[in-house]
């Protein structure tokens, strides 16, 4: 599914994101991400989505070498990879409704398979009654929900989620999280960076903890670790 | 792949919204377009106008042939029959001395009349003359010395002299050719400036949808997918601008051409609006679609380079 052999990362400016990294991600694994600020999770990530390439190293998602990967083809991977961010990133000027559609629209599915497929998953997230609203007019849970919906849509076998909960109340949080593990439920693997400690403890999953651009811990059903 | 209607309808949509979006930088590119297209619009009117000029001054180009005042009649028609019979000339026309010196008469008209005072048949000082036209303008100078080699023939020259309108022809050519350089000279530099003012209003569109941008790339837009709003952008500043162009440039040139048809005064005639009216429009809204898709293309080729 997702596999990373000696991936290094160096950016231009020299910082060093990732030294080393090898790792292994199964179909319909549920994979926490933790580890300080800066360690290199948010690379771990975008090397995943092909927002980055590997200074050294092979990654292969779902079968693509994602570091050869010719750049006319990296739009059809991506349709296989639904990314949730921590700040939602819906377009203001368009409803729930119309944000999810959105994600169809760009790949050219037909119209009608877009109404059915869109209401379907609203109706998932919990929006279906409130589809046709502004996020102006949603809460920040709301917000996410609509987010994920997006980043389902089109039905990928990945979800990569970037703290999806930094900017939620924790009983918001736990909402969130009841809709990701039922998303993971149903087949999709998802693999999500968090601080969240609480969240970790308790709907316990595998955790791969990254220091300093290493992974320091593997452990399945494991648990937080540190004090912030 | 195949674009779908709807994709497509969705492409001009947005495309259009753009436009309207970025206001005055919409305007302002469309206004450097409609200002290098109008400038190579009258510079074009005003080639082609010296061109049919010089045309119609060089089809008037005719030879004229100076007799010897003492040639008899039998030579006179003799000369008359060889000039007619030559293949490059399309008409001969003898002016008999008595019918030049009173058009000479009236040329001078009021003031000259004392210059004349006293010649009268017997005195004629104005020789008989052939006027000779030809059927291509360029074989003047051959026909003319064609004529002068008539007077081979006899033992005394008959033929005193052979004129032609040489050098005005070639001077309005080379009018016409600097008027075209400069014009050219003028438009390469003006569209080069509304290229630029495009493709920076371009840019402001790509920054104000960067989001969206972000967003489309994430969830697998193709790069084709993402441009094709904004090359319907820059087509619509380029028609928009061209469009105006044409009907400005082609309605104050109608009326020009109408009000000099109606001055008696003037004796030049301006080209009729039909007669170029297709070619120049043409000419315009094609540039005004390049300039304006060519502006677009080349602000978001950088930005799409992941």
């Amino acid at each position: 599914m997702i596999e990373m052999q000696d991936v290094w990362k160096t950016y231009p400016n020299g910082t060093h994101a990732l030294k080393g990294v090898s790792v292994k991600i199964d179909r319909n694994e549920f994979v926490y991400l933790v580890g300080p600020s800066g360690a290199g999770k948010s690379t771990f990530m975008k090397l995943i989505y092909r927002e980055e390439v590997p200074t050294k190293g092979q990654i292969s998602v779902n079968g693509f070498n994602i570091g050869k990967l010719k750049p006319r083809k990296i739009p059809y991977v991506r349709r296989n990879i639904g990314v949730i961010f921590q700040d939602f990133r819906l377009l203001p000027k368009l409803t729930a409704y119309e944000n999810v559609a959105f994600a169809l629209e760009v790949i050219e599915a037909p119209k009608k398979i877009i109404k059915k497929r869109v209401m379907e998953v609203l109706d998932l997230v919990g929006l279906k009654n409130k589809a046709n609203r502004d996020p102006s007019q949603l809460s920040g849970g709301e917000q996410q929900r609509v987010a994920i919906a997006r980043a389902i849509v089109n039905n990928p076998s990945v979800i990569i989620a970037d703290e999806p909960t930094g900017n939620l109340d924790p009983e918001t949080s736990w909402g969130i999280m009841q809709l990701l593990d039922e998303i993971n439920f149903r087949g999709t693997t998802i693999v999500m960076a968090t601080h969240n400690k609480e969240i970790v403890n308790t709907m316990r999953k595998r955790v791969i903890a990254i220091e300093h651009g290493n992974i320091v811990r593997d452990q399945l059903r494991g648990e937080y670790g540190y004090d912030y | 792949m195949v674009m779908t209607i709807s994709t497509f309808l969705r492409h001009l949509r947005e495309g259009a919204k753009s436009v309207f979006r970025n206001g005055w930088m919409s305007v302002a590119s469309i206004t450097s377009i409609i200002v290098s297209l109008l400038i190579l619009g009258v510079f074009t009117l005003l080639v082609l106008n010296v061109n049919a000029f010089a045309d119609e001054a060089d089809s008037q180009v005719q030879i004229k042939a100076y007799l010897n005042s003492d040639v008899t009649e039998a030579v006179r028609d003799q000369i008359y029959n060889d000039i007619g019979s030559m293949e490059e000339v399309s008409k001969v026309k003898l002016i008999p001395k008595a019918e030049g010196l009173k058009d000479f008469r009236e040329k001078l008209g009021e003031e000259g009349k004392d210059l004349l005072e006293g010649y009268d048949e017997t005195t004629n000082p104005i020789p008989d003359t052939f006027e000779v036209q030809v059927i291509e303008p360029t074989t003047v100078p051959y026909v003319a010395s064609k004529i002068n080699a008539l007077n081979d023939k006899y033992e005394e020259k008959p033929i005193y002299k052979v004129n032609y309108g040489q050098g005005t022809v070639e001077k309005l050519f080379k009018i016409t050719r600097a008027i075209r350089n400069i014009g050219f000279a003028f438009v390469a530099g003006l569209a080069l400036m509304a290229m630029f003012l495009i493709s920076n209003t371009i840019r402001v569109t790509i920054l104000a949808r960067r989001r969206e941008i972000g967003i489309m790339k994430l969830v697998g837009a193709t790069n084709t997918f993402i441009r094709w709003p904004f090359f319907v952008e820059g087509a619509l500043i380029g028609l928009i601008g061209s469009l105006i162009t044409v009907g400005v440039l082609f309605f104050s040139y109608n009326e020009l051409v109408t009000s000099v048809k109606s001055d008696v005064t003037l004796a030049i005639q301006l080209v009729p609006l039909q007669d170029i009216g297709l070619e120049l429009g043409g000419l315009l809204v094609g540039l005004g679609l390049l300039i304006g898709i060519w502006g677009s293309t080349m602000s978001i080729r950088k930005f799409l380079k992941v």
